[in-house]
């Protein structure tokens, strides 16, 4: 049986309820490996159209980022490629930044740079397509 | 000698301490776990180079010639070679994990051949894709 100093009447269950390392069961873990799952066809494909455009001048690449081909396998890589990499960080955030303060600013730093990478290069491809 | 308590947090109050890094011998399968995440870390700034292409290229031509200039440099081309290798490390050692997660290969000596495949893989791809690279140019 455990000591219970603090003369707290709350149950020891109580106390770490909701305070689980990750805040969330195997949420994370899963969606990485559907997300690592996803990203294992996806990553070749982006190899194999970025291996196609090296050298070639402004409106070749234009053209072919603009190809539905090229545009549906960019658009799926690069979601799933931050939100996998947003979960990688966190898990490194969580293992390595122990303050309580500089962990919330350097999770809440991961979302933002994601979002921007992500979105940034989502508009990217759509204008190539559409513009 | 007897080994003497000095923690002055009482024995039942001790939570079991998971060790760290420092206290196991080195092996290439630690390289390669630590080699997983540093390749994570170099894929995810590498975005910024991706981010900073398709935004040139769905900009102008001027902005275009201006990434395709940094990525024809001698600096452009290592971090190229980097983000090739990271990536496919990165891939490689995604699909180690995979066997793990299926329960296979956990133990010695299907693990150090699953390092070395890592390693070795990667490696290989990387130079395969660059002559491909350097072919098709």
């Amino acid at each position: 049986m455990a000591t219970n100093p603090s003369g707290s009447i709350r149950t020891p269950v109580a106390k770490v309820r909701h305070l689980g390392s990750a805040r969330s069961g195997t949420q994370h873990a899963w969606r990485m490996r559907v997300t690592s799952l996803a990203l294992l066809p996806l990553s070749i494909a982006f190899i194999w159209i970025v291996l196609g455009l090296i050298g070639k001048d402004h409106a070749t690449v234009r053209e072919a980022l603009g190809h539905p081909f090229a545009a549906i396998v960019m658009l799926l890589f690069v979601p799933t490629g931050v939100y996998h990499m947003m979960l990688g960080m966190q898990t490194i955030i969580e293992d390595y930044v122990h303050g309580e303060h500089v962990k919330m600013w350097s999770l809440m730093a991961n979302m933002f740079f994601c979002a921007v990478v992500g979105l940034a290069c989502i508009y990217a491809v759509l204008r190539l397509s559409f513009i | 000698m007897a080994v003497t308590d000095q923690s002055p947090i009482a024995n039942e109050q001790r939570r079991p301490l998971s060790p760290h890094l420092q206290v196991y011998a080195f092996a290439l399968t630690t390289a390669m776990s630590i080699a997983h995440r540093i390749t994570g870390v170099g894929l995810y700034f590498g975005t910024l180079l991706l981010a900073w292409w398709l935004i040139a290229a769905a900009t102008s031509a001027s902005a275009f010639a201006d990434v395709s200039w940094f990525m024809d440099s001698i600096v452009g081309r290592v971090i190229l070679l980097g983000f090739t290798w990271a990536l496919f490390h990165h891939m490689l050692g995604g699909i180690r994990h995979f066997i793990w997660d299926s329960g296979y290969c956990m133990e010695h000596p299907q693990r150090e051949y699953l390092a070395k495949g890592t390693l070795i893989g990667g490696l290989v791809l990387t130079i395969l894709v660059w002559v491909a690279a350097y072919t098709i140019r």
